[in-house]
């Protein structure tokens, strides 16, 4: 029963990222994403990881690509030119040759750990567990991780405030 | 465990509350046009049916027979599909609402709701409600309409931002509760102080129910006197009646999930010895909370849109930080 969910789920992830670099439209591939981030959430849940399922849809589907979305209306230029591509047609072939890297590294990994690695852990994803090994373990990464993110939000008010004309003076 | 509780009895559940979501919102129309005529000296629909009772069947069977036009200017798969993704998160979200203590039904124990009891439950309203916005923004994107395009886009960064003061409010309820399964928020007990201190903090929540429901005064992606109709302009016939019940649904939906949380579900008098008690209790507490949702926007103008991000940023979001800091030390003190 199992193996069908993740077949079925496994399949749609992997329509869902190919979808994301066939497209030729930035929307389009936005909506594929969510189609993967989605799938992987169901993964998730197949494996018993109900807080990492739906943290994977709250900060995922829910923020990240509405945030992309977002970004694509704002800057109004969807579809793809492949000006880059016509230009350097030898990046087609680096980026197959990735692939096949990753594929390589992916597979010798999975090879070497075995199958079982997630097993024997039932309530890996369960929120006490998340909690705890987040903040007792590692706390101090995940502290880190916070102030990396707070000094990121700085640093874009920042860049993007405008500067103001003194009061008091017309602006030119 | 068998096929018959995993596959048959969810879908029976699940095709009856359907039932019942849409039918209600369907009176939910009826109800705020007559409430909105009341509070504005007027009798409001009067004409289908004994006091205007059959308005909704009226409503429904002229928007079945309406052409379906679609624009030759629009992106045509994400056209259709954001009306999907406007209804999907506004039923599911009801998955989670228990309607009452278990049955016993045919010597079997039903539970009364399709999954509040697993300990995410309360995550599962959020994520809902943040993938609630892509009805919205696809809609505003594919229409290739400017006034759709500035309504989604207000849209979007509206329930980005009230998103964020809802996420924290409904931590401060998991720090009183200690629990993120529904079903145990509404049946565990609960001391005096918890309750009063939840409804202090039930209009935060509230208000953010209106934007995230975008209703009244944050009704930002219609506002028909700058934008026509924001992203709703480029869809007619049954389209259009997707968004307007989605709407509705929206706001029932958030409604009985605010009175799950805050208000303590189907609990109420004699629920023990009639359990079929609870089901009525949940609708009675819902429908004072979409009274409240009508009442307000009888009341209220809507904001400017300026005055709705810094509202947002600069008094809801500090507000309800506050309220959490007040709630851990209130629990660690307390309890």
């Amino acid at each position: 029963m199992e193996w069908v969910f993740f077949g079925l789920f496994g399949v749609l992830a992997l329509v869902g990222s190919v979808g994301v670099v066939v497209s030729r439209n930035a929307v389009h591939s936005a909506l594929f994403l969510l189609v993967n981030f989605a799938a992987t959430a169901l993964l998730f849940l197949v494996l018993g990881a109900q807080f990492l399922a739906l943290a994977q849809v709250l900060v995922y589907a829910g923020a990240i690509v509405v945030l992309f979305i977002f970004v694509v209306m704002l800057v109004g230029n969807e579809t793809v030119d492949d000006f880059v591509a016509r230009e350097r047609p030898w990046l087609r072939w680096a980026a197959v040759g990735f692939f096949l890297v990753f594929i390589a590294v992916a597979g010798y990994s999975l090879v070497m750990s075995g199958w079982e690695a997630a097993k024997g852990l039932a309530d890996y994803g369960a929120v006490e567990r998340v909690g705890a090994v987040l903040y007792r373990e590692y706390l101090l990464p995940f502290e880190l991780a916070s102030v990396i993110l707070l000094a990121a939000m700085i640093g874009a008010i920042i860049l993007a405030a405008r500067t103001r004309p003194p009061l008091g003076r017309p602006e030119e | 465990m068998d096929w018959v509780d995993l596959v048959v009895i969810p879908i029976i559940k699940g095709a009856l509350i359907l039932f019942i979501l849409l039918t209600a919102t369907a009176y939910l129309t009826l109800f705020e046009r007559k409430l909105i005529a009341r509070f504005q000296v007027r009798l409001g629909p009067n004409r289908a049916g004994p006091f205007g009772l059959l308005q909704p069947l009226a409503d429904a069977v002229k928007l079945f027979f309406k052409e379906e036009v679609v624009p030759g200017h629009v992106n045509k798969p994400v056209y259709l599909l954001a009306p999907m993704m406007a209804m999907v998160p506004a039923i599911a979200l009801f998955a989670v609402v228990p309607l009452g203590p278990d049955l016993s039904l045919f010597g079997r124990r039903i539970p009364l709701h399709m999954g509040g009891d697993v300990n995410v439950a309360l995550l599962y309203v959020l994520a809902i409600a943040s993938v609630g916005t892509y009805g919205v923004m696809l809609a505003g994107w594919a229409s290739n309409n400017n006034y759709s395009l500035l309504g989604a886009m207000r849209t979007s960064a509206q329930m980005i931002s009230y998103e964020l003061p809802m996420a924290i409010i409904v931590a401060s309820l998991l720090l009183v509760t200690g629990t993120m399964s529904v079903v145990e928020i509404v049946e565990q007990p609960r001391p005096l102080w918890a309750w009063l201190w939840l409804w202090l903090g039930f209009p935060l929540y509230f208000i953010t129910m209106l934007a995230e429901s975008n209703r009244a005064p944050f009704d930002f992606p219609e506002t028909e006197n700058e934008l026509i109709a924001g992203y709703q302009t480029e869809y007619g016939g049954f389209k259009f009646a997707v968004f307007y019940i989605s709407e509705y649904l929206h706001m029932l939906t958030s409604s009985a999930v605010a009175v799950t949380l805050f208000f303590g579900g189907w609990r109420g008098p004699f629920v023990d010895q009639f359990p079929l008690l609870g089901p009525v209790y949940l609708a009675l507490k819902t429908v004072a909370i979409l009274f409240l949702y009508v009442w307000v926007r009888a009341s209220i103008p809507r904001l400017r849109y300026d005055q709705l991000m810094s509202f947002g940023w600069k008094y809801l979001l500090p507000w309800s930080l506050l309220y959490l800091a007040v709630t851990a030390v209130l629990v660690v003190a307390l309890s």
